[in-house]
């Protein structure tokens, strides 16, 4: 939501193809992210929208196009590939909380592990984000022993612990109660306003509406449409945008 | 038909009897530690992205499983040792403790890491994701993540594969070195083979396996992950 100055994008996807065998599931995709931009992509189940956040951190490897974060080219392996993805978050439909870690202890294993802060830092800092994201009297329980809600607010957390330049997303409330969608969403909410980049695939048009600068329509691996939240939800100008939203709007 | 029910055997070779059983133990213990540390290795290497570490892993696991172990004892030391003198000491005794144990844990290790490699596939692959999302290496991901959780869940099986070694030592006699089973094997020599003789040492492979098969279970259970 913030302005920021500097104009060059954090990222910018240009043509990308990705196939998973015969399925051609992301096709000529072009998107740029600019800094401290949250971006909504929305569309119906298939069409490559968590295919294209993966790529982002490059979980998944795309077959062709190109992808530059922060000026410099995705790096293919190794090191490097490491260091990318230390400075892009990510936050999964699942939570995916290492199980057999404590709440504390998942929120410091990457400072430590990967920047190579120390333990009383790590904690420190790891405490005060837990206490942010309402969890901190959680912090030296066992990921099993917490809600859906309260799981996926402590993945925020450790995303945020690394410092990450943009957090990305998968549909985070996609697996919850509905009584806990709205804690959830309020975090995220929260690290909009702080000037987060985040690239966010989830069918929740109020966050979309609240947070969201721009909303992307993905359908059958193709970028459909781009638009403002409002311009989108009320005004639609595809076909297949305007069907996708009026089966979403009916439940 | 007295000296078939006689005991007295077992009391008067009580020292040698549990000197045999010192060296079970030793052999055990040592070449589990070995194994589950190669295990460990063969399993990093059979799930690596690099081709050639799969496949040596692969390998090594296919060749070590469907050999018996008499087989690569015999290579241990008769061929590796004997023939093509590859002596660990100078004392023969010492030599064939060692080669003993390069043979079973060499052998042992290939079922540890297919015991791992089950355990593995049981981690959810979001566990790995998450690792490799916050900017773990493969390394660090399969060492702090995927393994921990691993060795949880196959702790019941790697203490059948603990309780199968430990039965296993009796083949060393074939490498030359004197265990629990080759004091049985002398004592039906000098006082016939009698059922005592027989009980006894059936008891003794009980008193150590058994408790192993408990502990395990119990630690199987301690140190389940929950999801
Ligand atoms: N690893 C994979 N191997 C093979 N096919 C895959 C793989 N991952 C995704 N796909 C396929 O690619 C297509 C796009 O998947 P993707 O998960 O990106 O869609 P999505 O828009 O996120 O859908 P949803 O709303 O259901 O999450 C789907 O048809 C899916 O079955
Ligand atoms: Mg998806």
């Amino acid at each position: 939501m913030t302005e920021n100055g500097d104009a060059t994008p954090l990222v910018r996807v240009e043509n990308v193809n990705k196939s998973f065998g015969a399925l051609h599931v992301l096709k000529d995709i072009n998107l740029t992210v600019s800094r401290g931009e949250v971006v909504v992509v929305i569309g119906p189940s298939g069409g490559g929208k968590s295919t294209l956040c993966r790529a982002l951190n490059r979980l998944e490897a795309i077959d062709s196009g190109s992808i530059v974060f922060d000026g410099k080219p995705l790096p293919a392996e190794g090191r490097a590939l490491a260091r990318l993805r230390s400075d892009v978050g990510m936050v999964f439909q699942s939570f995916n909380l290492f199980a057999h870690k404590t709440i504390i202890d998942n929120v410091t294993l990457g400072p430590i592990k990967v920047r190579g802060v120390s333990r009383e830092q790590a904690e420190r800092r790891g405490m005060e984000l837990l206490e942010r994201v309402g969890i901190a009297s959680q912090a030296h329980k066992y990921p099993a022993q917490l809600s859906g809600g309260q799981q996926q607010r402590v993945a925020i957390a450790r995303a945020l612990a690394m410092e990450p330049k943009m957090i990305l997303f998968d549909e985070p409330t996609s697996a919850l109660d509905p009584e806990m969608v709205q804690e959830v969403l309020d975090v995220m909410i929260g690290l909009a306003r702080d000037g987060m980049t985040m690239v966010v695939v989830t069918h929740e048009m109020g966050f979309a509406r609240r947070a969201a600068n721009r909303v992307v329509f993905m359908s059958d691996g193709q970028i459909v449409e781009e638009n403002t939240p409002d311009e989108f939800f009320t005004n639609a100008r595809t076909d297949r945008a305007k069907d996708f939203l009026s089966k979403i709007l009916t439940h | 038909m007295e000296s078939l029910l006689d005991f007295g055997p077992l009391v008067q070779e009580f020292a040698t009897i549990l000197a045999g059983f010192w060296s079970t133990i030793r052999l055990t213990v040592m070449s589990a530690v070995l194994a589950l540390v190669l295990g460990t290795v063969l399993v990093a290497m059979r799930v690596s992205p690099t081709p050639v570490l799969r496949s040596v892993g692969t390998f090594y696991v296919n060749i070590l499983r469907n050999t018996p172990l008499t087989l690569v004892l015999l290579l241990c030391a008769l061929g590796l040792s004997d023939t093509l003198q590859l002596t660990l000491s100078r004392d023969p005794g010492i030599n064939y403790y060692w080669w003993a144990i390069a043979g079973l844990s060499a052998y042992t290790a290939a079922f540890v890491c297919e015991a791992l490699r089950a355990g593995i596939n049981t981690v959810p692959v979001g566990q790995a994701e998450a690792a490799r999302a916050i900017g773990l290496t493969f390394t660090q991901s399969l060492r702090l993540i995927v393994l921990p959780q691993a060795f949880r869940s196959v702790i019941a099986p790697l203490g059948s594969i603990l309780i199968a070694l430990t039965k296993n030592t009796t083949i060393v006699i074939v490498a030359g070195y004197i265990e629990a089973s080759a004091v049985m094997k002398q004592m039906f020599d000098d006082y016939g083979g009698t059922l005592p003789i027989f009980l006894g040492f059936a008891a003794g492979y009980m008193v150590l396996t058994l408790p192993t098969g408990f502990f395990f279970g119990w630690l199987a259970r301690r140190l389940a992950v929950v999801r």
